[in-house]
């Protein structure tokens, strides 16, 4: 109940969106979010609500710590 | 995907679980990290993250399944609510099978009551306007990632003038249990992965007094493996330089400050309240009531529900599963007695439910 999924916005109309996941498409509602999203954003959908938008640029960074942590290791 | 698929790969997982080997070598003493999110624990029982831990680094399931937290009586108080001919029940569908007192929604709605499975709260506004000759009453159950989906609907109702939509309120608020399991010396907690999606709401800053009171390491973390690992790697790295911090590893969905407009909306139609939750009792501001000036769209204002005292399963270890003093194998219903498909607690229904994630992938 809890769930949410990222998702990616595939059309807009006003506060409307309609969020794509693995083929499924949603209906969700953006009013929820502080920030302006556009067609092509991640966004996180919880009971027809986009809650937060996904950084791609904090993702991206995630990784690369994910990634840097082992290789660190292994050259140990 | 994007955003999902670099989170759950093999490799990464299993070079990160290395890493967390070789840092549990220079721990003094075990360590139980509590992961909260009823989705973290589906998370960590799919891909068995626990068999990749070393055994000096534990995880705990905690209280954070918003259908299993949620006390018999309200379901009894639910069940009330379908009685009256007038009301039509709507719900998310995962409350359906939690068994009252003495049935369960679902058993209801095969005898005839008019009980509606919703994917939005908007959706239930859409039902009031629908049938205006009938009473939708929607259960609000769930954290602060579900209560200002629910604020909203709430404010739709208003905003089309509608009398006969209202909402059976008992939303949780997070920080709170976190305190009281924090204080308890038979879990001996030594760091939480905080909660994702509700953190999305409250931020990362809401942990600080936490953290900071009670000496206990915060990581906010995602849901997906990598994520996981790398909360735990974090919380080690605590641990072994001694400090308690906030740090937020899920950082691409969650900030500092959380949602400031989910925020403003939900205490606009919600305010703390004391509320009760299965196993933890009833715990001081941990919920939301509706406003005073909201009243019209509370249903426990606009309908008088006589509800008996609650009868729980003495059987059903449910409370110990949810504090994470027990794991769901520890039960002895568990699997024989009690399945997804014929539950005997809240935690076996839910898909985010410790047994029933522990009964869908095993150890
Ligand atoms: S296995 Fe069933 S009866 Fe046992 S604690 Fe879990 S939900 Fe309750």
């Amino acid at each position: 109940m809890c769930l949410g999924v990222p998702m990616k916005i595939v059309s807009k109309d006003g506060d409307n969106i309609v969020a794509e996941v693995d083929g499924v498409q949603k209906e969700a509602n953006v009013m929820l979010l502080g920030e302006e999203v556009a067609i092509g954003d991640y966004v996180i959908v919880h009971a027809g609500f986009a809650i937060s938008r996904l950084d791609e640029e904090y993702a991206t960074e995630t990784l690369r710590l994910m990634r840097e942590v082992f290789s660190a290791e292994d050259m140990a | 995907m994007k955003f999902q698929d670099e989170f759950r790969d093999r490799e990464l997982v299993q070079n990160m679980a290395g890493n967390i080997r070789r840092m549990a070598e220079r721990l003094p003493a075990p360590v139980n990290f509590m992961e909260v999110c009823g989705t973290h624990t589906m998370s960590i029982y799919q891909y068995g993250i626990r068999t990749l831990l070393p055994e000096n680094v534990r995880l705990v399931s905690g209280p954070g399944c918003p259908v299993c937290v949620t006390p018999i009586g309200y379901v009894d108080r639910a069940l009330a609510c379908t009685a009256d001919p007038r009301n039509i029940v709507a719900t998310f569908g995962d409350m359906l099978r939690v068994p009252g007192s003495h049935s369960s929604l679902m058993e209801q709605r095969a005898t005839g009551a008019d009980i509606r499975i919703v994917y939005s709260p908007l959706d239930a506004v859409s039902l009031a306007k629908n049938n205006p000759e009938r009473r939708v009453v929607f259960l609000g159950v769930g954290f602060e990632t579900t209560a200002p989906t629910i604020a909203v609907s709430i404010l739709e109702a208003s905003r089309r003038k509608l009398t006969n939509y209202c909402v059976l309120a008992s939303h949780k608020t997070m920080p709170v249990p976190m305190e009281i399991l924090t204080c308890d010396p038979d879990l001996n907690l030594k760091g939480y992965l905080c909660p994702a999606h509700v953190s999305t709401v409250i931020g990362g800053a809401a942990y600080r007094p936490l953290a900071e009171k009670y000496h206990i390491p915060c990581v906010v973390t995602g849901f997906e493996p990598a994520d996981v690992m790398q909360g735990i790697e974090m919380l080690l790295a605590q641990t072994l330089r001694g400090e308690a911090r906030v740090e937020i590893q899920y950082s691409r969905a969650v900030s500092w400050e959380g949602n400031p407009k989910a925020q403003a909306i939900l205490h606009q139609f919600f305010e703390p309240c004391d509320s009760v939750w299965r196993g933890l009792g009833v715990l001081p501001g941990s919920g939301l009531a509706i406003r005073a000036e909201y009243a019209e769209f509370d249903a426990e204002q606009v309908m008088t529900l006589d509800v008996p005292d609650a009868v729980e399963n003495p059987a059903c270890l449910c409370g110990e599963v949810l504090k994470g003093k027990l794991t769901p194998f520890e039960c002895p219903l568990f699997g024989e007695f009690c399945t997804p498909e014929a539950p005997v607690g809240a935690c076996m229904v839910s898909s985010e439910g410790t047994c029933a994630a522990a009964y869908k992938y095993g150890r």
